[in-house]
């Protein structure tokens, strides 16, 4: 079984890469019970976040939601 | 960490939930299904960011709440025989069953031991050639892969002291169970992302269009919850109905294929009980017929129980959104997650202990 040593903030863990065979070194993985079951798209996640950072910058004092 | 703080800003949050309350015209009902979505929507009170229009209501999706009364019992009845090692994950040791939990079990003697993983309850048997390793197996899509895993390995290495008393349960009939019930409310869901990231989306597509409801797969972090929120209220308020990914960097459509497989070869579609909320038609997992050497319901010969939840306890209403954890009268009084009397107020994934970490002295004013 595949395994990798994978760094949870701080803490290092034994992870099995069964299910996610193309993780390499550097990558970041979600775990669960052990097991990696994705890898992060990097792309997808960066793509996001520029959306709506852009959507955060646009508004930066905000009244509150509702009283 | 990279790929969580950025989820986790407070900028964004404000913008996304300022967009949120202009785009509501109308009330909706929107129901979360994970319980790792509702923990983060009450430690970061993000229900309190939204329009007062928006309830968020929260669903079943806690595997060890939802696993049956009857299952809990056989574990614990398992962990007292002398030549058995329980092996659990840390969740399930103090939820209740119909007498005592596998923590107090433990504490009279039982060989209880706790796994952050499946392969160390195969491990525990492997060195434990003269005990009897049983696995208390339980979980949503999530975990079943790392569940068939083991008794996959076990089976490889020919393991004759290993053996998994399995309660699996299905996420897409569960919506369906409560589509299908008189007393729902929810007009849109948010689908969980772990879920999905091992299933992929395709399931969900039936319930859509068996039911015209709006579905957006979610993240776990105060930004991916705001944003599927978002997205749900665009569709309802445009009159649509179709599936969403908000949560794309961890979910495709397909899923994980390499995990798909080991389920599909170690587990087969049954019908399954859900405490709680009764039997639901094909809802759960068993072990296949190729893998009855490892199912503890048939090495043991463990009779089918049937026992009663206490009286007092409301979480079969919280389990299906009906009812608030504040709404039970025993809530924070007579049920704390020091003495539970449900599941729910057990599991960190349960309604009633994100209330109770998170909501309890707002209660109590």
């Amino acid at each position: 079984m595949r395994a990798a040593r994978v760094q949870f903030g701080g803490i290092v863990r034994q992870v099995s890469l069964s299910f996610v065979p193309e993780a390499g070194l550097g990558d970041y993985v979600m775990v669960h019970v052990g097991f990696a079951i994705s890898r992060v798209d990097s792309l997808e996640a960066e793509r996001t976040y520029k959306l709506l950072e852009e959507m955060g910058a646009l508004e930066p004092e905000l009244p509150p939601a509702e009283e | 960490m990279k790929y969580l703080d950025e989820y986790r800003d407070q900028r964004i949050a404000r913008a996304l939930a300022s967009e949120i309350v202009q785009r509501t015209t109308r009330p909706w009902v929107l129901m979360e299904i994970c319980g790792g979505q509702t923990h983060t929507i009450m430690r970061y009170g993000l229900d309190e960011l939204l329009p007062r229009g928006i309830e968020l209501v929260h669903g079943p999706g806690c595997p060890v709440c939802v696993t049956p009364l009857e299952t809990v019992d056989k574990a614990i009845e398992l962990a007292l025989r002398p030549d058995v090692i329980l092996v659990s994950y840390g969740d399930m040791l103090r939820v209740p069953g119909s007498r005592s939990d596998l923590l107090r079990a433990k504490a009279q003697g039982a060989d209880v031991r706790i796994a952050y993983s499946p392969t160390e309850a195969v491990k525990i048997a492997r060195s434990n050639p003269d005990r009897k390793v049983v696995f208390l197996a339980i979980g949503f899509e999530t975990t079943a892969p790392a569940n068939a895993m083991a008794a996959w390995q076990a089976k490889r290495e020919g393991l004759t002291n290993f053996s998994m008393l399995v309660s699996h349960v299905l996420v897409p009939p569960a919506i369906r169970a409560l589509m299908v019930s008189q007393t729902n409310r929810v007009q849109g869901f948010i689908a969980p992302g772990h879920v999905c990231t091992v299933v992929g989306c395709k399931d969900y597509e039936g319930l859509i269009r068996d039911f015209r409801i709006p579905i957006v797969v979610g993240g776990f972090e105060p930004v991916d919850i705001l944003e599927a929120v978002l997205m749900l209220v665009r569709q309802l308020e445009a009159g649509e109905a179709k599936l969403e990914n908000q949560y794309v960097r961890s979910v495709s459509y397909q899923g994980n294929l390499p995990a798909q497989q080991i389920m599909a070869e170690v587990f087969e579609v049954a019908d399954q009980k859900w405490r709680g909320i009764g039997s639901i038609p094909q809802s759960g997992l068993r072990l296949r017929e190729d893998y009855s050497a490892y199912d503890a319901n048939r090495i043991f010969d463990l009779g089918e129980l049937t026992v009663d939840e206490p009286a007092e306890c409301i979480s079969a209403q919280v389990l299906q959104g009906l009812k608030k954890p504040t709404d039970c009268p025993a809530f924070g009084m007579r049920c704390t997650p020091e003495n539970p009397l449900g599941a729910p107020m057990v599991s960190t994934e349960g309604a009633c202990a994100a209330y109770y970490h998170y909501r309890r002295h707002a209660v109590a004013t």
